[in-house]
Formats: structure tokens, C-alpha cells, sequence
């Protein structure tokens, strides 16, 4: 058993607004840079949608991820003949155009254009070149299903799904959307590090962070393609890869990621997870609707008295393994089996889990009143205006009972805390419900906690960094602490 | 032995080697940042496959089989012994030649036209752009021009670079060649001057430890502490 742990991630959609707060502080902290404007480390999409860049969803399209050829996972992208035949010009990566182009407005024409009869107007410009330019896309084109005949439709998800349940989602008295916050997944398995050519993307050991170190970088760009979730970006200007730290230097500091810190719903949860390192190559190899569960075994009991002496014996501080027993991630992902990873068949073993969104049909306006709809609120699960099927395409492989498990507890949870506070269901009903999510009182409480009233230190347990210990290596603490930000710095210029 | 003719094919050579090494060595250890391919196709795509997919599949058995010609010529004079092989060389250097010169007009004609690509494109850009197509079409001129090089090149030119190396610089092997050989060994030598200031470093970061390297990486800031 080799055991390592990985910072990871749960976002519970149940919670989420879509108020983009978390893309704007990533934004103005990463990304608000020439070369960077059009990357979102973070970005919220609306869900049916066709996300950002467009369609990324498709690997017919993208070719991100890992397929399963005779058994064994091979990148879809290439295989490492093809990948430096593809030098020179990598046949599947993305262009802007498949993004957006960034752009500004020339706000001097409002205070400099001459006296005339016309209100001056501010125009449009591209950020890369200057040039007037016609807006046709943004980062948050089709926010909250806006002009859905032409982006929602073109949902990836929405194949083979049946026109019925289509209608249901598109019938405008009904439309039906939720919001995907998404951020790089610190994958397991990443696509991104085993497509760089250059060996320049690395998974750091202590937190599990996948990062790309920018002096060896090349620019070779196959690890936009085969990321699937297309969570890493060219940067343009310094001919560079980019993406997501998940604020490695403020979690080193003991802070919250800045998106995590700023979500405004509150419905990210941060805290580590031990895994055992020797089973990733086995994880990947199983059928789509095993996946999740492969993964699930993956991760390990922070509080086996065994599974404690290996990660000490694998090196992991004491520190990290009290994070990991109080970690809210492995409490959503192994303990309740509410959170799931977002589409694990691209088999890269995402950390970051999601815990799907409750849009049950519960109550419908009657009489100038609300009456409920059925009397047996698990039977609105079947009547959901999201397809179920739609939420396993995306967080299980298509695994709809996986999905469907989650939703009854989530149920079972509104149902019990109801007859509790409310009292206008029996606590018979509330128990036959707890029965059928197959769950305790007590669990049902726990999840109640940690979804409504979880506090700062609850949502995120950061564990030690000891990066005084790492410094006093090679470097006096005291001297080092004097000497931080003095120094010589280089900006990133786009090549000599 | 005029003057002007050491100057050019011994200490311009010399000089240009010299800069290259070290300058890339230094650009290498001290601004390793600034190694990169520098690709803009992520700006422009159509014209780019084109153009470098052209260029680089034509520049690089080119090259190759000039450094051959440096470095093994008896296999290669081996290799042109009869008409049938010979005829086969002038052929595939012409293709792969001609690859090269329609790819490297292709990148230029892109950079022009695409306002974004002028965009990322530095001077020095320019001036190894020219240079390298120059050279190409320098090297196809000899190709058309003065046929049967590969033949009469390892009897000049291999010669020349062989004792350039083993510091006995004969010039005379190349000094009696017409001007347009002339010139293509000029600007080959200035292309060599000025590798370690433009983007041809990306040239020696060709990443082919990729073919056997470990997959995932995992890096530790700090090794066990036992």
C-alpha cells in the first residue's frame, strides 16, 4: 500500500447561485493578464449547456481523457509516437475561437471624440489585436439557459436522450437548469501530465496539486487537448501552459482557495483525502459503471488503525492525517456516497466530487396556495424535471443508481429535518424515509450539519504544510523570513 | 588564400559556433523560461498545419542528411554508388526541399495576413524567418542548379566542416565553389550565429524522453524525513 493524500473537493450544486463570484476573485487574482484574459481557472456554467470552451463534454471532438484499448488505458489523444509527430501541429487542440475572443472596449472615444450630434459610443475591441470586433461568444454565453434553442440544445449530454425527456427539460413553462461551478480536478490518473511532452506537469506528492512548471514547459500544447475537461490553457502571449494552482500558496498559508473562499452559497468543502496509490493503474481499467465505485475503494479510512501506520510509513505527517479524519470531502464522498466525480469515464480519477442538485417537483401554486404534489416524496424523484439519466451521463458514468442512492438521502434528509421543524409530516413518514435511503438519524443530522450550517473551519480543513520544515533545508527560517519578497523578479516575456 | 575567404569560411564559422554554444548554454541556465516552441496556432490554425507541418516534416530529413554528409560520408558516397541510388538522392532532397520551401512560405504568408499571429511575432521572428527561407531557397537553387550534389558535397563541403573540427581549417575545399553554394554556407553560418537569440532554441528541447518516460509524474518538495 502506497499512501498519499490529495487537497480535495466536494461542491455541493444544491447550493450553488451561479453568481460567479468565485470565477471574478480567481480571475483577478490568475488569470487578468494579456496572454491569460480568456482562461477561467474557474468558471460556473449553466447546465443543460454547452459549457466552456464549447462542447467540452465531446472527446469525439476534444479527444481529452483515457480509452480503454484491449484492456489497457491509453490516452485518446496519442499514443507517445504520435505525440511528437504532433509537434508541430497538435490536430486536436482548441483555438480561440472555441473559447472566445477576449476583449475591452476603447472607453477613450467617450471622453475624446469631437462635438457632434451623436452620443460617442465605446466600441469593441480584441484584446489580441486591437482590431474592432463583433462579439459572437463570451465565457458565460448561454448563463442561465439564455438563448437555449441554439447553445443548451447543442448539449453533449443530451444525446440519446429521449425526446420525451427532452421536452421536459425545454418546455418553457417548465425549464429546468443548474449551475456547474468548475475548477481543475487534480486528477489521479491526469491526462494533462501523462500528454506533456516535456515531462512538465506534475502532481506535487504532499497535497496532490497538479501543476506545470513553467521553466520546463516547451509549449507543445497536448496537454489542452488531452485534459478532458479542457482545464488547462495555452497562454498565447508567453507560449506557455496555464491552469488552475487551486491557490497553492494561500492553502500553504493555511487560506482557502480564493474561489472557495468568496462562494457566496457556501457549497465548497475542502479537506484531504488518503488514497492508496498502487490501486490507480487497477481503478481505471474497469467498466464505465464500475468506475465510481473503484474510485470510491480507493480511498481510504483515515481512522483504520492500518491504513494510519501506512501513511506514516508512506511518509505522511501526523498533521495531514488529523486533517484527513476531519476532512468534510471524505465525509460527502465515502461516508455518505452523496458527492460524485464529474465524468469519471474519461478516466482520469477527478478529486474534485460533486454532489448533485435536488430539483425534485415537490409543491405546485393552486388556489393562490401551494399544494404538494404527491404524498410519498420519493415517487418526485421519478418525476424530476432533470432526468435522472441526464445527472448519471454526467457525475457516474451512467450509473443511474448511484445517482439515485444520493438523491434518496438527500430526500430522506429534507423529509426528516421537515417533520422535525415544520411537523407537517409525520415522524412516521420521516423514519420510512430514513429506512428506505437506508440511513440513521444520526447520519441524516450529520449531513444536515455539514450541508446548512457548516462553519469557515468546517467547510475547510487545510492541513499543516510544515513549509518551515521544507525551508529549513536549504534556507534559515529566520533569514528567509526576512529576506521573502526582496529580490529580482522576472516577468513572463514571450520568449527572449 | 585571400583574406576575405579565411574570414568567411574559418573565422565567421568559429565565431558562429562559439556564440551558439555558449550563448545557448547561458540563455539555457539563466532564462530557461524563454524556452519555448512559441506557437501561435493556438491563434490561427488552417494555414498552420499546412505551413508547419510542411515545414518541419521537409527542414528535418534535410537537415539530417546534411549532417550525414558531415559526419558519414563514406557511407553516404557508398549509398550514391550507382546511378539508380543517386538519382534516388537528388529526388528525395528535392521533395523534402521543396516540402520545406512551400512550408516556411506558407508560415511567412501567415504571419502577414493574420493580425493576431503579427501579434506574437517579435522582430527577431522575422529576420529568422527570412533567413530560413533564403536558405531554402538558396539550398534548392544548388538543387536545381548544380546538380548532383550529392556527390560533388562530400568532396567540397564535407572537407571543409571536417577540418573546421578537427581545428585545421582548410577553406579552399569550398572557397572556389560559385556564389550561390557560397551563399547558402554564409547564411547557414549566420543562422548558426543567431540560434541562441530567437525562438530556433526550441530546436534542442525536442522532447523525445517522452517515448519512455514514466506517465504520471509525482514530485516530492522534500524526500521522506526519516
Amino acid at each position: 500500500m502506497k499512501i498519499r493524500s490529495q487537497v480535495s473537493m466536494v461542491f455541493h450544486l444544491d447550493k450553488c447561485i451561479g453568481c460567479h463570484t468565485c470565477s471574478i476573485a480567481c480571475k483577478n487574482i490568475w488569470t487578468d493578464r494579456q496572454g491569460a484574459e480568456y482562461m477561467w481557472w474557474n468558471n460556473v456554467e449553466t447546465k443543460p449547456g454547452v459549457g466552456f470552451p464549447t462542447q467540452w463534454e465531446d472527446q469525439e471532438k476534444y479527444k481529452g481523457g483515457w480509452e480503454l484499448k484491449n484492456g489497457k488505458p491509453q490516452l485518446k489523444l496519442q499514443n507517445r509516437v504520435e505525440a511528437l509527430g504532433n509537434l508541430f501541429s497538435n490536430p486536436a487542440l482548441p483555438t480561440m475561437d472555441d473559447y472566445y475572443e477576449p476583449w475591452t472596449y476603447k472607453y477613450g472615444d467617450l471622453f475624446n471624440s469631437p462635438l457632434g450630434d451623436d452620443q460617442p459610443t465605446a466600441r469593441p475591441i480584441s484584446r489580441i489585436d486591437g482590431q474592432p470586433i463583433e462579439i459572437e461568444s463570451g465565457p458565460n454565453w448561454d448563463d442561465d439557459l439564455g438563448g437555449s434553442n441554439v447553445y443548451a440544445a447543442n448539449d453533449p449530454l443530451l444525446e440519446n436522450m429521449s425526446d420525451e425527456e427532452k421536452r421536459r427539460l425545454f418546455s418553457i413553462e417548465q425549464l429546468f437548469y443548474f449551475y456547474m461551478p468548475r475548477i481543475c480536478n487534480h486528477c489521479l490518473n491526469a491526462g494533462c501530465v501523462a500528454a506533456c511532452p516535456s515531462g512538465a506537469i506534475y502532481k506535487r506528492a504532499e497535497d496532490g496539486i497538479v501543476l506545470i512548471n513553467q521553466d520546463k514547459c516547451r509549449g507543445w500544447r497536448m496537454c489542452v487537448s488531452a485534459c478532458p475537461y479542457k482545464k488547462t490553457y495555452y497562454n498565447w502571449s508567453t507560449g506557455k501552459s496555464e491552469k488552475c494552482i487551486l491557490c497553492y500558496p494561500r492553502l500553504e498559508t493555511g487560506q482557502a482557495p480564493a474561489c472557495f473562499h468568496s462562494c457566496v452559497g457556501r457549497i465548497r468543502y475542502l479537506g484531504v483525502l488518503l488514497y492508496d496509490a498502487d490501486q490507480i493503474e487497477a481503478a481505471v481499467k474497469v467498466s464505465d459503471e464500475q468506475l465510481v465505485q473503484r474510485q470510491r475503494e480507493m480511498i481510504l479510512d483515515p481512522f483504520d488503525p492500518q491504513v494510519i501506520a501506512a501513511a506514516k510509513e508512506s511518509g505522511i505527517p501526523d498533521g495531514v492525517i488529523t486533517a484527513a479524519q476531519r476532512s468534510p470531502v471524505y465525509r460527502y464522498v465515502k461516508e455518505w456516497e452523496l458527492a460524485l466525480p464529474l465524468h469519471p469515464e474519461f478516466r482520469t480519477l477527478p478529486m474534485l466530487f460533486y454532489v448533485p442538485p435536488l430539483l425534485p417537483v415537490l409543491s405546485v401554486a393552486q388556489d393562490g396556495g401551494t399544494q404538494r404534489v404527491e404524498n410519498d416524496l420519493f415517487s418526485s424523484l421519478e418525476n424530476a424535471r432533470v432526468p435522472v439519466r441526464y445527472m448519471s451521463r454526467m457525475l457516474s458514468a451512467g450509473n443511474d443508481e448511484l445517482v439515485i442512492k444520493a438523491y434518496q438521502k438527500m430526500i430522506a434528509v429534507r423529509i426528516y429535518k421537515r417533520a422535525e421543524t415544520v411537523g407537517d409530516v409525520t415522524s412516521d413518514e420521516a423514519t420510512a424515509a430514513l429506512a428506505k435511503a437506508g440511513m440513521s438519524a444520526e447520519e441524516a443530522e450529520a449531513i444536515y450539519q455539514l450541508t446548512s450550517l457548516p462553519n469557515y473551519q468546517e467547510r475547510f480543513v487545510i492541513p499543516p504544510y510544515g513549509r518551515e520544515g521544507d525551508i529549513e533545508e536549504v534556507y534559515d527560517p529566520q533569514q528567509r523570513k526576512a529576506e521573502t519578497g526582496f529580490g529580482r523578479r522576472q516577468s513572463p516575456h514571450r520568449g527572449l | 588564400m585571400p583574406d576575405i575567404d579565411i574570414l568567411l569560411f574559418v573565422v565567421f564559422p568559429y565565431v558562429a559556433v562559439v556564440l551558439a554554444v555558449i550563448g545557448t548554454l547561458y540563455r539555457y541556465f539563466r532564462n530557461q523560461f524563454s524556452f519555448t516552441s512559441l506557437s501561435s496556432q493556438f491563434l490561427e490554425n488552417d494555414i498552420q498545419f499546412w505551413g508547419s507541418t510542411l515545414w518541419h516534416y521537409g527542414i528535418i530529413p534535410t537537415l539530417v542528411i546534411h549532417v550525414m554528409g558531415f559526419t558519414i560520408p563514406k557511407v553516404m558516397e557508398l549509398m550514391h554508388s550507382t546511378p539508380e541510388t543517386l538519382y534516388l538522392a537528388e529526388l528525395a532532397g528535392k521533395v523534402f526541399g521543396i516540402m520545406a520551401l512551400v512550408g516556411a512560405g506558407a508560415l511567412f504568408y501567415r504571419r502577414v495576413a493574420s493580425s493576431k499571429v503579427r501579434m506574437v511575432t517579435t522582430p527577431v521572428d522575422w529576420v529568422i524567418l527570412v533567413l530560413l527561407f533564403f536558405q531554402v531557397f538558396l539550398g534548392m537553387w544548388i538543387a536545381f542548379g548544380y546538380r548532383w550534389g550529392a556527390t560533388w558535397f562530400i568532396h567540397t563541403v564535407t572537407p571543409w566542416v571536417v577540418s573546421l573540427a578537427t581545428f585545421q581549417p582548410a577553406p579552399q575545399y569550398v572557397a572556389s565553389l560559385p556564389l550561390i553554394p557560397k551563399l547558402h554556407f554564409l547564411n547557414a553560418t549566420l543562422l548558426i550565429a543567431i540560434f541562441p537569440f530567437g525562438r530556433l532554441v526550441h530546436m534542442v528541447s525536442f522532447p523525445v524522453e517522452y517515448l519512455w518516460r514514466r506517465f504520471q509524474l509525482v514530485i516530492w518538495t522534500r524526500r521522506k524525513v526519516v
